[in-house]
């Protein structure tokens, strides 16, 4: 579903991404983690198109992704729902309208996702916050919208940036759950996160693979987890 | 762009539209220059049209009548005046030849010299008012059988002053016309200033919209939408607050001359019209450039 071959990324001078080889089969489920700085977020921009590659090969549903158009590389992303360290709402709209955003941008009639959208509130917990404005959110609840609208278009994988970096361990488990739920509708997830005890908590659960970025490389973390 | 596109253009999209959030002071300052433009382009577009009338007419004018000067002592003035008269009536190209009437002589040196000219106690030409046909009478025959027949006339076919006359109606005309570009060139630089201030203020909203998976078009249209419609909005009050300034304008007279005749004529009054489409224009194409520019330097 999405494979790196042999990628390599440089920012500023500096390589931070070597020679990374990893391919994320559809409805696997994987964690990212590696110290601050590691490189998570990057492997994970490059996973969605949002970084290219200074060497090497992203493919994406068969496609390599550095031969895509804007057009083609924006149907990617439909394909594929990330939720964000810091969440990134549209502060102006209400909690619903970011949730329902990724609809409204593909051109869906809201109309007729109306009923969809309100059992995706209810399934993340957030229906009776539904008129509330980002900025009145807590962290919990902006992780849950996060989580919501990464999947309101049903993608086949949705990439998780530290979901549970500013939340409370109950909450924690419970976005993890969702996450768990995701997997077992078939979609491919990826977690990055450097929370060992949910990694631990997730694998207890779900066949979960560990990979880990250290020294520029990713390397498939060990028994230790 | 397709009828369907122009459409969901012109009626918009509520959803799309609040995506990006209303910008107070861009949006009255984008307001304000193409209301203030519309309004210039009104007076130019009418000073255009002003002088290319009087180009137009001077020129026809001019070029179809002569004056025939009869310089002779007072005893001998008439006898000329018959002659040359007699010599106009037999020319081909000649339609018409008079003689001035002494009061419209009076009132042709009135501006000078004010209405109670005694014109008989002054040396004053008998003025001989001769119009072309088409084609037109053989100038340079013609004056060769005057100076033969009736020494005393001097045949004059104002070309000495009428071509700077029509040329200075021209050049104004051109003038109203370089106005108008300018007035455009001003209104897409001022709109692309506020689009790419705009832009940049929303660069977050952007880049949400584009990680949700929204296309480059759909993005650039809630700006290029938003804009268009200012300026088509401002444009349209600049442009009905100039054409009332136009319509106060003093009615065209004799006595004016050339500032009364400034305003529009006719089917003229519908040309202003077309201002805010052309504002809108403007807009859309500065708008839909800028956002282009900006998406593109985005990954």
């Amino acid at each position: 579903m999405i494979e790196l071959e042999n990628v390599g990324y440089s920012y500023g001078g500096g390589e931070l991404l070597s020679d990374v080889s990893v391919c994320l089969s559809p409805g696997s489920f994987h964690f990212l983690t590696g110290p601050s700085g590691a490189g998570k977020t990057t492997l994970m921009k490059l996973c969605y198109g949002a970084l290219r590659p200074t060497s090497g090969q992203v493919r994406a549903f068969d496609a390599d992704m550095a031969g895509l158009d804007r057009d083609a590389m924006a149907l990617l992303r439909r394909r594929i729902g990330v939720v964000h360290q810091d969440c990134r709402f549209l502060d102006h709209l209400s909690l619903t309208d970011n949730v329902a955003l990724p609809l409204i941008v593909s051109g869906h009639d809201m109309a007729q996702e109306r009923e969809n959208l309100d059992e995706l509130m209810n399934w993340v917990g957030l229906s009776q916050r539904a008129g509330a404005l980002p900025p009145e959110l807590s962290g919990g609840e902006r992780q849950r919208a996060a989580l919501a609208r990464a999947v309101i278009l049903s993608p086949d994988m949705v990439l998780a940036d530290e979901p549970t970096g500013n939340v409370d361990w109950e909450m924690s488990q419970r976005l993890l759950q969702l996450l768990i739920e995701l997997n077992r509708m078939g979609k491919t997830v990826l977690i990055a996160s450097h929370d060992l005890a949910l990694i631990r908590a997730a694998k207890s659960q779900v066949q979960a693979r560990v990979l880990r970025i250290a020294n520029r490389q990713l390397q498939l973390a060990g028994a230790d987890l | 762009m397709s009828r369907r596109t122009i459409r969901a253009f012109v009626l918009g999209d509520a959803q799309a539209d609040r995506m990006v959030p209303p910008t107070g002071i861009t949006a009255r300052l984008t307001l304000f220059a193409a209301a203030a433009m519309a309004f210039l382009a009104v007076f130019a577009l009418a000073l255009s049209l002003a002088s290319g009338r009087l180009a137009d007419r001077w020129s026809e004018e001019l070029a179809r009548a002569a004056t025939l000067r009869i310089n002779a002592p007072p005893d001998q003035r008439a006898a000329q005046t018959e002659a040359a008269l007699a010599v106009l009536n037999q020319t081909e190209g000649v339609a018409s030849a008079r003689a001035l009437r002494e009061q419209e002589q009076a009132a042709l040196l009135a501006p000078w010299f004010g209405t109670e000219l005694p014109l008989d106690t002054l040396p004053v030409p008998q003025l001989i008012e001769v119009i072309a046909d088409d084609p037109p009478y053989d100038l340079a025959g013609l004056r060769l059988r005057l100076s033969a027949e009736v020494p005393g006339a001097v045949l004059d076919d104002h070309a000495r002053w009428r071509r700077p006359l029509v040329d200075a109606a021209r050049s104004l005309r051109r003038l109203g016309w370089i106005s108008m570009l300018l007035i455009g060139g001003a209104t897409a630089a001022m709109i692309t200033l506020a689009a790419n201030a705009a832009l940049a203020a929303n660069a977050q909203v952007i880049e949400v919209l584009r990680l949700v998976g929204a296309r480059d078009r759909y993005i650039a249209q809630a700006f290029v939408r938003r804009f268009t419609l200012r300026a088509l909005i401002g444009a349209g009050v600049g442009m009905a607050l100039g054409m009332i300034g136009v319509a106060l304008l003093p009615a065209a007279s004799d006595e004016g001359g050339f500032l009364t005749g400034l305003g529009f004529r006719g089917a003229g009054w519908l040309l202003p019209l077309l201002i805010p489409l052309a504002a809108a224009g403007v807009a859309f194409l500065a708008t839909l450039t800028a956002a282009r520019r900006r998406l593109g330097d985005l990954s």
